[in-house]
């Protein structure tokens, strides 16, 4: 079994494809061909199809349902309503934010296309014949869209279900439609910094409702075997453990008789996390009929049903001194949640880490406080590509940076560098809480300059202005900074968790004789490439070449139980997991080298691939050698077999972080904004596969570039939705997107067995301020401190015509 | 997001489709290349009982031009008009425009009869023709008629075609060599209708504009075809302030609706910039 063609050490490592190597994505074979097997590639003998009934109003009483019209279209089997969901008590599920959401809805309608109720059919043109065909009677009622009015004395009613219970999840609810409110940091403190203050400035910042819009929609199949029992469920989900286990705790059915399976996923970004209604429809519809029942959403019900992201409004104020040191960070946000509280966060963080919110930078002391409230839109409020509630928090704190930075007549860089937290600072404990891991925020910001030759950006910037004014162009150059922080990797058990699961995360690991092997992940890819960089962690730690290594995830039956993929965690939490199973593989095969090399452990040492006696390398034994003798020799004291299992609960979160710096010129005529440049650099930490981390960054900002430019999901003042269509809710297409520049720098995580930190997220939290400041530095000499996004045609030239630069 | 049930005809030959159109009734609906019916079907907006798809009929797929006039099938796909060098050669905003329809995929199967013959104010071709002058020539049972792209808008979705008829073919005079012209369409990304667009065609001579016209896109219920604002640049030098004086001209007639394209005032200032820029960029081609 010895390998025979001896190679050179560069050779066995290059064969390896282990860490910071840029293989090709596994995945890809079949993805570019056209075989990924979603959703909606899942046939079974006998299948029947569910489709909702919706609200067409936004509050509205149900007086009336009427199926008959629907149930004599040939093929229409069943109309489920709430009423036959109340026996089986599922008329209500729990959300992950501890409230309630209607699986359909119960008496009134809370906003436009909420479920009403379930056609199943033996195809999926029969039921959407029959979803036309079923008669509703409403009674419109009046609508809150506006968060600010949710909490006026006057305000409708909106949740009947709850309208006694004044002790929310989170504490005391001081309205029908309030929430909850939740706080952290030094209240008294922070105000007597505003007071002392040389320098305060406030501003409310609007960080609009949006939706993460996968490629594929959200969708299942369920199929309950009456023969023995056992529930399988196929689904779009970030999390099919967390699934599997809250299915178990709504339906009694047992967890071991309920299997969840995630297949391929065309995409997440966190609209996949939680539990939706229609999940709850097709199983009940399954136990039912005793056939497999499919539910997939189209576009709109996607965009105007399952999980948005944002609708923060956020108040800041900072206190600085004149010279620009900061001294305080005051925030105050008014969360709109919709019309059930489904956010997606851990349990007891009902503003996900909004508490991020002092950023990079050194600031003493810090306070803030979230109100969530009701309103009658959609449920949802998940992480949408960032962790829980950063995106919105590096907004507030880097929009307010550029205020603060224009109120001192300081360049926006300078001034964040003034207050940056200093590497010798790390680990660094914030005003908020948080113990930031690692960082060198100076050398990114330093490079990032450099790079983008940001003196010379400014220069070009005052001729452009002087050109404007002499009427040469009617073009404005904005140059976006923004330096963000993440904090990824949720989470420490012993603070995070959902619905009482701890958020750590898992992975097994089987050699097979021939020294090939599986690994299994608590996680689920929805095109982040885990087959690849997982595989690549793995051939680092016990020197099996990645394409031997084959890697599974969402299969509750097979997988190890992990709290899935969100949140940028899965490369902190179960990245981790796996570099500690190889290295308890590897602790054993050193056992085993050392039985067949006759030495004693000791004198061995670990070299790519082999363990080798320390000092006479021709001695060896590879990983292969080593695996096939775990099979067939009788070593003492050691049972036979190579496997490990890791659940790894990590320490801390891990602090990704970024410089990024765009150029935009806006055509102050038509409000079209061009994207001249846009550099990013990030420091994820120990880099696992550059060209995955580069196709990361370039999807994270072009997400990002879609929510500064236009992406918005609204309501009319009677409850529409409007834009729920991809006519109107703006999903950049190559055409739009700039070219994206990349860059990095390496700043491991302490306390991650391989140093590394998650990069997925980091382009959404970095590139929305960046681009967004951009804009607003355009107009910034001509009076602009703050407009709302989406920076769209209209607004922008809105913003132009304020300023009297159009007419 | 899933249509009603419906019978699919698919004729070989004009006459078959119009004798279905009159043996089914007003419960048929013609298809061409389906990019706006279908997904007025899928949105059940549309439920027809009938589809007559005329994609097997050859007779309406000719572009032909010559000295003094071109003429388009109905059937020619806007690929096929971006990609006919001849039609370019004599016309070539046509190209210029049908490149700003949607995308390739798009372009592959949309018609430029389903385009004009639609009503709907958003397709940029209707807006095209009228400022071209062009005339459409309607086929029905009692035969063949014609009407001017400026008589044949009504109201969004409203034409002069009456049930049982097909648009045929689309014929103009073929515009003078030398000419000046120019689509310019603001959108907010691919595939979106205009926020407004304009279309110019102009001919100069010595300096001076000889003749002008200008139509536009999706600021009304209708295409618009912009007699004044055409009429003010004739006789000009095409200045800068004649040509904000012509803009000023369009920009009077629009009537755009509030969408998420922006608001009413912003849309009408859109369709006043985009008649400059059109203006300009054609003054600048025009030899």
């Amino acid at each position: 079994m010895n390998d025979q063609t001896p190679i050179s050490r560069e050779e066995r490592i290059e064969k390896l494809q282990g860490l910071g190597c840029s293989r090709k994505r596994v995945e890809d074979a079949r993805f570019t061909q056209g075989k990924g097997n979603y959703i909606d590639d899942l046939k079974l003998p006998g299948m029947l199809f569910g489709d909702f009934v919706r609200s067409p109003y936004g509050h509205a009483r149900i007086k009336s349902i009427n199926p008959e019209a629907a149930l004599a279209v040939p093929g229409v089997l069943a109309v489920i309503t709430a009423e036959e969901l109340k026996p089986l008590a599922l008329h209500y599920m729990p959300t992950l934010a501890g409230d309630v959401q209607a699986v359909l809805a119960d008496e009134k309608v809370l906003f436009q296309n909420q479920e009403v109720a379930f056609v199943v059919a033996t195809d999926r043109y029969a039921a959407a014949d029959g979803v036309e065909l079923v008669e509703v009677d409403y009674e419109p009622l009046p609508v809150i869209n506006d968060a600010f009015k949710a909490m006026d004395e006057d305000a409708p009613l909106l949740r009947e279900d709850i309208k006694d219970k004044m002790e929310g999840a989170h504490g005391p609810r001081k309205h029908h439609n309030h929430i909850f409110f939740w706080e952290e940091g030094d209240k008294d403190g922070t105000e007597k910094a505003l007071d002392d203050a040389d320098v305060v400035v406030e501003e409310l910042i609007t960080y609009q409702r949006v939706h993460p819009c996968p490629l594929e929609t959200c969708g299942c199949v369920a199929s309950m075997d009456k023969i023995n029992g056992k529930l399988t469920l196929w689904g779009t989900f970030q999390a099919p453990h967390a699934v599997r286990t809250v299915a178990s705790l709504i339906t009694n059915i047992a967890e071991h008789n309920i299997r969840v399976i995630s297949p391929d996923i065309g995409g997440g970004f966190g609209n996949k996390v939680g539990v939706y209604p229609g999940y709850i429809c097709a199983t009940v519809a399954s136990i039912v009929t005793g056939k497999p029942v499919k539910w997939v959403e189209d576009r709109i019900e996607n965009l105007s049903s399952t999980a948005f992201a944002r609708d923060y409004h956020m108040t800041g104020k900072i206190a600085a001194t004149k010279d620009g040191k900061i001294t305080g960070l005051w925030a105050h946000v008014l969360a709109d949640h919709g019309a059930f509280d489904a956010c997606a966060d851990p349990t007891k963080f009902p503003a996900g880490f909004f508490h991020i919110v002092t950023g990079s930078y050194d600031i003493p002391v810090a306070y803030v406080g979230v109100d969530g409230v009701y309103t009658n839109k959609a449920p949802g409020g998940v992480a949408y590509r960032c962790s829980f509630r950063v995106t919105e928090a590096a907004y507030l704190i880097e929009r307010m940076i550029d205020i603060l930075a224009r109120k001192l007549d300081m360049d926006p860089a300078e001034l964040r560098i003034k207050n940056f937290i200093k590497k010798e600072q790390f680990p660094y404990q914030s005003a908020l809480g948080w113990e930031y891991d690692s960082g060198d925020y100076h050398t990114a910001m330093e490079k990032a300059m450099t790079t983008v030759d940001y003196k010379a950006l400014r220069v070009e910037q005052t001729e452009n202005r002087a050109a404007f004014d002499r009427g040469e162009t009617r073009s404005l150059m904005g140059v976006g900074v923004a330096f963000f922080t993440e904090i990824v990797g949720a989470g420490p058990v012993k603070n995070c968790d959902i619905l009482g699961l701890g958020m750590f995360d898992s992975c097994e690991i089987r050699i097979h004789p021939t020294g090939s092997a599986i690994a299994r992940l608590g996680t689920i890819s929805q095109g982040q490439g885990h087959a690849t960089t997982f595989a690549q962690i793995l051939a680092s730690e016990i020197g099996i070449p990645a394409e031997d290594i084959t890697l599974e995830e969402g299969d509750t039956d097979t997988a190890p139980y992990g709290l899935g993929t969100y949140g940028s965690r899965s490369t902190p939490v179960a990245g981790a997991a796996t570099a500690m199973a190889g290295r308890k593989i590897r602790a054993k095969a050193q056992m085993i080298a050392a039985y067949l090399l006759e030495v004693h452990e000791g004198d061995l040492e670990w070299d790519v691939d082999r363990f080798q006696i320390k000092g006479n390398p021709e001695a060896h034994k590879t990983m292969k050698e080593i695996a096939f003798a775990s099979y067939n020799q009788a070593i003492p004291g050691l049972e036979p077999g190579l496997e490990a299992v890791s659940y790894y609960d990590p320490p801390n979160m891990t602090y990704p972080f970024g410089a990024y710096i765009c150029v935009v010129d806006v055509d102050v005529d038509t409000g079209v904004i061009d994207v001249r440049r846009f550099y990013a650099l990030d420091d994820c930490g120990t880099r696992i596969n550059p060209m995955i981390i580069e196709g990361q960054v370039h999807g994270g900002l072009t997400e990002a570039l879609a929510i500064v430019m236009g992406q918005e999901i609204s309501y009319d003042e009677i409850g529409n939705i409007k834009g729920a269509t991809l006519m109107d809710f703006f999903l950049p297409t190559a055409v739009e997107t700039p070219n994206w520049e990349t860059g990095h720098t390496t700043t491991p995580s302490p306390h991650h067995p391989i140093g590394a930190k998650g990069v997925g997220e980091s382009p959404n939290v970095g590139g929305v301020p960046a681009l967004s400041n951009a804009v607003h530095d355009a107009f910034a000499h001509k009076g602009l401190t703050h407009t709302q996004m989406p920076h769209d045609h209209w607004r922008v030239w809105k913003v132009a015509q304020k300023l009297g630069l159009t007419d | 997001m899933i249509p009603g049930s419906f019978e699919y005809h698919r004729p070989s030959s004009l006459d078959d489709a119009i004798g279905l159109l009159s043996s089914l009734g007003e419960d048929a609906l013609l298809v061409a290349g389906g990019h706006s019916l279908i997904p007025m079907m899928k949105l059940r907006m549309a439920m027809p009982e009938h589809l007559v798809d005329l994609q097997d009929v050859q007779s309406l797929k000719s572009i032909t031009v010559d000295t003094n006039q071109i003429s388009l099938g109905a059937m020619v796909t806007q690929a096929e008009l971006i990609a006919s060098d001849e039609l370019h050669a004599a016309c070539p905003i046509l190209r210029e425009t049908s490149l700003q329809i949607a995308d390739p995929q798009i372009r592959n199967l949309g018609t430029i009869g389903g385009n004009v013959a639609n009503g709907d104010p958003g397709n940029d071709m209707p807006a095209i023709m009228q400022m071209l002058g062009a005339t459409y020539v309607l086929a029905g049972p009692q035969g063949t008629r014609e009407i001017a792209a400026r008589d044949f808008y009504e109201a969004a979705f409203f034409t002069a075609r009456e049930d049982g008829e097909i648009l045929t073919t689309i014929k103009f005079d073929t515009p003078t060599a030398g000419h000046g012209w120019a689509y310019e369409k603001q959108k907010r990304k691919i595939g979106d209708y205009a926020t407004a667009a304009a279309a110019v065609v102009l001919t100069v001579s010595g300096g001076v504009c000889e003749t002008a016209s200008i139509g536009l896109t999706n600021v009304a219920d209708t295409p618009l075809w912009a007699e004044e604002a055409a009429g003010v640049l004739v006789g000009s030098a095409l200045d800068e302030a004649t040509i904000k004086t012509a803009a000023n001209a369009a920009v009077a007639i629009t009537d755009p609706a509030l969408d998420g394209r922006g608001p009413v005032e912003f849309r009408k200032h859109i369709a006043g910039i985009m008649v400059q820029r059109a203006v300009a960029k054609a003054a600048q081609r025009a030899q």
